[in-house]
């Protein structure tokens, strides 16, 4: 970089959805701009979400981020955070995913919720935050950070949109009154090999926990999680880069399984 | 792998495993002290001591498998699990304090433990053999232990040392396998109360019964059968935690219940 960018939040928008167009890594904007403190990088967020309609997509739901307390604790915080999803991240069954498109793809299982009810704070709880989902789903989540070597603090990934890269979802819709969401167990394969295990417990103890300590914190933001719209609750293990003719799959307890192959 | 060390040198090292036993203090890694090693070393080290153990009138009630789980083995850089034998006397019940200060440096892992229904004798067992032999499944608590100093171990190492095995704690709900998925069935470890890990059947070799076919033929392979009413540790789910005195450490299984360690506090031993 020969000239000092002069930041704002419109830039730094502009800069990482840059980043995402043409899979070009870059450093933490922290190391640029000072002035990136998580509140400002939940306006960031909004202004590249803002730009993402502006161009053609739709706003289909959420996804929550650091949902497991160690990364919490790496980070210093004690709630998810939050990013928005759009239909551009969103894969079709069975629809190869294309590497070319991306700079360093990791995928993650994940529980999926739809929502039945607005889930608005604050004063949501794990029950009430249960009460308002309609149905249950396996998941798997692409990240792929903008960010070289996926080093970043809090702010610069919450401006990232959380790495949001992907997201595939299981045809298979389950009632969560059925489930022991605590317990519900995902079994991550790499073609066919097992390489990690979790249940939903990684999740801040159970996802709807998440589920309301999200709708809690968008609140102080002024926002809600609507009715109808997808929440990727959070990695159940850690995130496993993909390669081309890799095939990640997920198997739940009572989710069925997804699969994702790379070309 | 044939033996590389004579006679003399592993009777030297299974009685150096069992005066660590005694003393209360870890030996440095067998593969420093005895370069060259090999797995069959191990397990004739791990047999001497085996049979000095049952000349004393210890009873043997299983098996264990460990090295089960993608992770440890690209840790340890094998492909292949190991296995150790478990003593009567090594199983705690659930409502009495572990005596901690009997580990030298006990860690704890959740298992999907099995009980067999008929024996099981290698080689030749399948997948169908297997289960058909399985009487339930339990909720279980391992209790690993390194004789090695700080756990440095590499695989000779702990198949010399009795694949870790440290002691064994049991659920009380017997579950039969026709209710079972093995494979995604969770389990969330808590230690005092906090979550430390969670994981799935299929954390072992992809499916814990998969762990039972390999030890029943790899020990058919030496003449060895499996009995009925042996107990079968198959593997872990999760890593394994540090364990303390006073620690409460629970593994919550869906399908087969709960399980419960406790360790005695310092002042109780």
């Amino acid at each position: 970089m020969t000239e000092a960018t002069n930041w704002d939040i419109d830039t730094a928008a502009d800069v990482l959805l840059a980043a995402e167009a043409r899979r070009q890594d870059r450093g933490p904007i922290t190391d640029e701009w000072a002035g990136l403190d998580l509140g400002t990088a939940y306006r960031v967020q909004r202004r590249l979400v803002e730009k993402k309609i502006a161009a053609g997509e739709s706003i289909v739901g959420v996804k929550l981020g650091l949902t497991s307390r160690a990364k919490q604790e790496r980070m210093g915080i004690d709630s998810p955070l939050t990013a928005v999803l759009t239909d551009g991240y969103a894969l079709e069954a069975d629809v190869p995913l294309q590497l070319d498109q991306l700079i360093h793809p990791r995928v993650e299982p994940e529980i999926v919720f739809v929502m039945r009810k607005r889930l608005e704070g604050p004063g949501v709880t794990a029950a009430t935050a249960l009460n308002a989902v309609e149905s249950v789903h396996a998941g798997l989540e692409v990240i792929d950070s903008r960010y070289i070597d996926f080093k970043f603090t809090l702010p610069d990934v919450v401006a990232d949109n959380a790495s949001s890269a992907r997201f595939v979802v299981g045809g298979k819709a389950v009632s969560p009154k059925n489930l022991d969401l605590a317990l519900e167990a995902c079994a991550l394969s790499v073609n066919g090999a097992v390489v990690d295990t979790a249940t939903g417990a990684a999740v801040q103890g159970h996802p709807a926990e998440a589920l309301a300590m999200a709708a809690n914190d968008l609140a102080r933001r002024g926002e809600a999680i609507e009715a109808g719209q997808v929440v990727l609750t959070g990695g159940l293990t850690d995130a496993v880069f993909i390669h081309a003719g890799e095939q990640i799959g997920a198997e739940f307890s009572n989710l069925g399984s997804v699969f994702l192959t790379a070309t | 792998m044939s033996p590389q060390l004579g006679e003399a040198d592993r009777a030297d090292a299974a009685l150096r495993l069992l005066q660590a036993y005694e003393s209360g203090v870890a030996i440095p890694p067998l593969t420093t002290t005895q370069p060259g090693l090999t797995v069959e070393d191990a397990y004739d080290i791990q047999l001497r001591q085996v049979a000095r153990w049952t000349a004393q009138g210890r009873k043997i009630a299983g098996h264990k498998v460990g090295l089960t789980s993608a992770a440890i083995q690209r840790q340890l850089g094998v492909d292949s699990p190991d296995y150790g034998h478990l003593f009567a006397d090594s199983f705690h019940l659930e409502s009495q304090p572990v005596p901690v200060g009997a580990y030298l440096n006990p860690r704890i892992e959740p298992e999907i433990g099995f009980v067999l229904r008929t024996p099981l004798a290698g080689p030749g067992v399948t997948v169908a053999s297997a289960l058909d032999a399985i009487g339930y499944a339990v909720a279980s608590l391992e209790i690993i232990d390194s004789r090695i100093e700080d756990w440095r171990i590499s695989l000779p190492d702990t198949i010399a040392d009795n694949a870790s095995s440290g002691g064994v704690v049991l659920g009380s709900v017997p579950v039969p396998l026709d209710t079972l998925d093995l494979r995604t069935t969770g389990v969330v470890l808590r230690r005092n109360g906090r979550i430390e890990q969670t994981g799935a059947g299929a954390a072992v070799l992809g499916s814990p019964v998969n762990a039972l076919v390999w030890l029943a033929n790899t020990v058919g392979a030496l003449g060895v059968r499996l009995e009925a009413g042996a107990v079968v540790l198959p593997g872990a789910l999760t890593a394994a935690v540090d364990v303390s005195p006073g620690d409460t450490v629970t593994a919550t299984f869906a399908h087969l219940g709960s399980v419960t360690a406790t360790f005695a506090a310092a002042s109780q031993e």
